[in-house]
């Protein structure tokens, strides 16, 4: 990346594996869960997330020295709502199918600790520049997971990625349900959601065994 | 019934940990210890039951779309609901300041067992959830908003108990290291939900003539889930 020193860099592939929000910082998880039935909705949570956390970082950081740090709270609740009003606005004039699928969830961006979390920890200590990557690079690890879940509880529990049947049809027996699979309609509901992403957790933990939590 | 009925569905059937996956954060934060679990609990309960009656009245009186008609004919038309995000989360904000206040000065005893917690709830998806579950769900009156406020609590306060006392003792077994602390919970959460999606049918299929039936069995479901969750205790300790 030329364009980015190398410092900065780091601010955006780092929270991609080695500090995952969701994973490693455990943020966020609270409005991760209950969209991720599907790939669509999972992928618009994503961007939705992506412009809240790296316009609100950017603004934060604009503002952060004449914010009284008694009332902070407040303002980056109010600032992390007006853009969620715009996200809402938007998906509810242009994808109002999806936005009814989301319901309460595009709300709740508000309150979701990756927000909160890093205006707290970094936008009120660093720069613009430096806020917006961290923002990117934080939004687009929580973004993965979100995109690994809702493929795998989209693929196994419905058999198809984006509406598009990958795997054939499964009234007409066509595809890989000819030779008798069958779609696991468990991973459509709530439970697999968590189970997945401790699954992910497992995986990512062997990997990399410097994550490895103490009892 | 009305009552009852919610009452027992936001607790079992719509739980805000195991059927909406509201307020995870600082449920798997603070879940290390029961105590501690108890007092952000009950910091919980006792929040949603002030928010969201208040953000009911907001939603009836203020957003919704003619509810300004009590001002006069003139302003029926217009739908303020595209505020209620910024509305409910600056009421929750502000009131949970106020709490802390009013708390602080007439029951420090009080105090000192929530006090730490208050702070950290306005941030907490729980609260606005139910708020904003409230209004998707188009609860009726102030009542029904009222014991939605309180039963959701208590939900939440039953998953964070359990998940804390089988931390407390899954801290002796010996979970393949991977998996310790964070993955472990996640699992332990997910099997917690599939068991409480046993409660799904609990109130369908009944009519006014069956109800005292339907009480009993009400009340022999949640022996059954303690059970099954002391039985997952004693799994625990015999892993010991």
């Amino acid at each position: 990346m030329g364009l980015l020193s190398k410092k900065d860099a780091k601010l955006i592939t780092d929270p991609l594996a080695d500090n995952n929000p969701i994973t490693i910082q455990v943020l966020g998880i609270c409005s991760a869960l209950a969209v991720t039935a599907e790939l669509k909705p999972s992928i618009v949570m994503a961007v939705s997330v992506m412009f809240v956390l790296a316009m609100g970082s950017t603004v934060i950081s604009l503002i952060r020295n004449i914010i009284p740090s008694k009332i902070r709270i407040i303002v980056q609740l109010v600032i992390a709502a007006a853009l969620v009003i715009i996200v809402d606005q938007i998906l509810k004039a242009f994808a109002y199918e999806l936005s009814k699928q989301l319901s309460v969830f595009v709300g709740l961006i508000i309150t979701n600790c990756i927000i909160m979390g890093r205006f707290e920890a970094f936008a009120l200590a660093n720069g613009p520049w430096r806020s917006f990557l961290d923002g990117i690079g934080n939004s687009a690890g929580y973004g993965i997971i979100l995109i690994i879940v809702g493929f795998f509880r989209e693929l196994l529990g419905s058999g198809s990625l984006l509406g598009y049947k990958v795997l054939g049809d499964a009234i007409e027996k066509t595809g890989v349900y000819a030779y008798g699979y069958e779609n696991n309609g468990f991973m459509l509901l709530a439970p697999m959601a968590l189970i997945t992403i401790g699954i992910i957790i497992w995986v990512q933990r062997s990997r990399n065994t410097s994550l490895i939590e103490q009892n | 019934m009305e009552h009852i009925e919610l009452f027992f569905k936001s607790i079992f059937i719509d739980n805000m940990i195991f059927a909406t996956f509201l307020g995870m954060c600082s449920y798997l934060a603070v879940s290390k210890k029961v105590a501690t679990a108890v007092g952000l609990g009950a910091a919980v309960i006792f929040v949603l039951a002030i928010t969201v009656p208040l953000n009911w009245l907001l939603d009836v009186y203020l957003l919704k779309d003619g509810a300004l008609a009590w001002l006069g004919p003139e302003y029926a038309q217009y739908d303020l609901s595209f505020l209620s995000f910024i509305m409910f989360i600056a009421t929750i904000a502000t009131m949970v300041q106020l709490v802390e206040i009013v708390v602080e000065k007439f029951a420090p005893a009080l105090y000192n067992s929530l006090g730490i917690f208050l702070p950290l709830i306005a941030v907490n998806c729980a609260i606005l959830g139910g708020s904003l579950f409230m209004q998707s769900r188009e609860i009726q009156t102030l009542g029904l908003a009222f014991n939605y406020g309180i039963s959701s609590g208590i939900g939440w306060f039953l998953a964070i108990l359990a998940i804390a006392a089988i931390r407390e003792k899954i801290r002796y077994s010996d979970v393949p290291a991977p998996l310790r602390g964070l993955g472990i919970t996640f699992i332990i959460t997910g099997l917690m939900a599939i068991g409480f999606m046993s409660f799904g049918g609990m109130l369908t299929g009944g009519d006014d003539e069956k109800e005292p039936t339907e009480q009993t069995a009400v009340v022999k479901k949640i022996e059954i889930k303690k059970d099954a969750i002391d039985i997952a205790k004693n799994e625990t300790e015999i892993k010991e």
